[in-house]
């Protein structure tokens, strides 16, 4: 934990947008889904967790679990960023060489768990979250959902058992971006009044900017922000967030970007200016 | 020594069982109150429960987890395969009334694809006990072993006294020239009446009792092809991936092949009622499999077949 400032924590996050502009050609990756969890990935791992390279195997270390696993690029960004994997080894995204690949897997250090199958981990951080309670250990386990990953009724069956066994050590984190893989949640299956749902499930729910790191702040130090119930944080978030050109657009879920838009987006996400977006786009029907 | 009995030893002895159950708690009543925090009942959650003890085993523990047989391996299916098999963690699956045990409940409650489909999953491996002798001589190492694991429970009572166990092994009751009877589970039994009924119309005759399905005794397999004229597969389970599929896949990695008669259940579910009766119905007695065997009818006695307590 380094207990970052905005500026820091801002000047981390551009640089994991950089990272996931570059892993989006040459094959590409799920761009917009991994921008939209950029902020809270880089807080969660700066200023929230006690994840660090020297306690990666140690039992009193926090617990991370990507469960929606197309934002893995943000994750590996940040892992890079913070030292805890080889910057080097983002060039080999979808090589064979190495393990950087669409979802998230236990061949990089600091994956606590594999995913891409969407609502596992809801229920496998309840089983780390109950050791932990059986043991009187006070880690904290947090688990990153996609809104789109609520549709899979085991992330409801989790809601229901943390709260049973009275898992406040458990943190759940919705990046909730509005979409699903091709369409907005709410014009395929909508889900607000969303903390209502989890209320109503027993939950203790705080609903925050997800980009705004006094926001993000403000929920992580409220935490447990009620004991005895399973704690969950939705952050609203922008998919494509700090790229205009592909911000909310339903058509830009997987991005493979020509070698020559990859120059541009770098430079739009600096504010420079929009892209104009050739390559392929996914045809949403 | 009943299984509860054993695994309320053996979670006393080792600090890392943790018991679990989605609401089954026909084989660890008296669990709770003994195991206090180390009791996990995630209620009707079968995939929840599943991911939960991979989560659990991430910490170190080894969760022995409890749901019948039809849902801890269909419900939870991709749980099993995702969270359990990728990962190759340490969690022993307990299913409950697997095969004919679920006598009366019908369709829904029948688990008889669940060898063929944990065996399909890299790393998990899969046990089926012939009794509760065999399944307390079998279960302390099932539960010792570092890989996933899936038991067909069978707390039936033979009266059999079973040789020890070793993973991997099957368990050579007798062997024969004529037929050899390879058989797994509930079945045994009735093996055992089948053997006799063939003995006393003059046959020689062998039978094996698989209990390790995977990793799975292919010499006891191949010795059976080469020994006798005829190799019987007998299981409850439906005729595809069970002991049936094992026993042609070995044939044919040892390149050879041997006259097999399959006794299972063939593209459908069984007839719900009694146990003593679906036996009947199923063509499952040891009298009918020995009749299949011989071709034709005898006089012979079918023993009292004993009907199960109500246990779900």
């Amino acid at each position: 934990m380094n207990n970052f400032d905005q500026q820091e924590l801002k000047a981390i996050a551009l640089k994991v947008r950089e990272h996931i502009v570059r892993m989006s050609t040459d094959g590409g990756c799920f761009t917009g889904a991994s921008l939209s969890a950029v902020d809270l990935i880089v807080y969660l791992y700066s200023n929230f967790l006690n994840i660090n390279p020297s306690n990666l195997n140690d039992p009193g270390r926090d617990y991370l679990f990507l469960s929606k696993g197309h934002d893995v690029p943000a994750l590996y960004g940040t892992l890079a960023e913070l030292g805890l994997l080889d910057k080097e080894r983002l060039k080999n995204h979808l090589s064979l060489n190495d393990h950087i690949y669409w979802h998230p897997n236990t061949n990089i250090p600091g994956i606590e768990f594999h995913s891409g199958s969407l609502g596992h981990l809801p229920s496998v951080a309840i089983g780390v979250a109950m050791d932990l309670k059986i043991s009187g250990s006070n880690n904290k386990v947090v688990c990153i959902l996609g809104d789109g990953e609520l549709n899979e009724g085991t992330c409801w069956e989790a809601v229901l058992v943390a709260n049973a066994y009275k898992l406040d050590n458990l943190l759940f984190v919705i990046d909730r971006n509005q979409f699903q893989a091709n369409v907005r949640t709410e014009d395929l299956i909508p889900l607000e009044p969303l903390a209502d749902k989890f209320k109503a499930f027993g939950a203790a729910v705080i609903r925050i900017d997800g980009h705004n790191f006094t926001d993000l702040h403000q929920a992580f130090t409220a935490y447990p922000f009620q004991q005895d119930k399973l704690n969950v944080i939705i952050a609203d978030t922008v998919r494509g967030k700090g790229l205009p050109s592909i911000e909310e657009r339903a058509d830009r879920w997987f991005c493979n970007f020509t070698a020559g838009e990859i120059g541009q987006l770098l430079l739009e996400l600096h504010g420079e200016h929009d892209t104009l977006l050739t390559s392929e786009t996914l045809v949403v029907r | 020594m009943t299984y509860e009995e054993l695994l309320t030893e053996m979670a006393l002895a080792n600090e890392r069982i943790i018991v679990m159950t989605a609401e089954n708690r026909a084989l660890v009543r008296n669990l709770p109150g003994i195991l206090g925090k180390r009791f996990i009942d995630t209620g009707i959650t079968e995939q929840t429960m599943i991911g939960a003890s991979a989560g659990l085993a991430l910490r170190g523990r080894i969760p022995v987890v409890h749901a019948l047989a039809a849902f801890l391996t269909m419900r939870a299916f991709e749980f099993v395969r995702t969270d359990l098999g990728i990962a190759n963690l340490p969690v022993k699956l307990s299913g409950f009334i697997p095969g004919l045990l679920s006598d009366g409940n019908g369709p829904t409650h029948q688990a008889i694809e669940d060898i063929s489909i944990m065996r399909g999953i890299p790393n998990v491996t899969v046990f089926a006990p012939a009794d509760e002798d065999d399944l307390v001589k079998m279960l302390p190492q099932i539960w010792q072993s570092k890989q996933p694991a899936y038991t067909r429970i069978n707390t039936r009572k033979t009266g059999y006294e079973h040789a020890p166990f070793t993973m991997g092994k099957a368990e050579v009751i007798t062997e024969g020239n004529d037929v050899t009877i390879l058989t797994y589970g509930l079945l045994f039994e009735q093996a055992l009446i089948a053997a006799e009924i063939l003995k006393g119309e003059g046959l020689s005759v062998g039978l094996v009792n698989m209990r390790s399905l995977k990793p799975v005794d292919e010499q006891a397999i191949l010795k059976a092809s080469t020994q006798s004229n005829l190799v019987v597969t007998l299981e409850d389970h439906f005729l595809t991936g069970g002991l049936y599929s094992i026993v042609a896949e070995v044939l044919l990695k040892h390149q050879t092949t041997a006259n097999v008669l399959p006794i299972a259940l063939n593209e459908k579910w069984f007839r719900p009622a009694l146990l003593p009766d679906v036996l009947q119905h199923e063509g499952f007695t040891g009298k009918q499999i020995a009749e299949r065997i011989l071709g034709y009818k005898t006089t012979y006695h079918q023993p009292q077949i004993l009907t199960p307590e109500f246990s779900e």
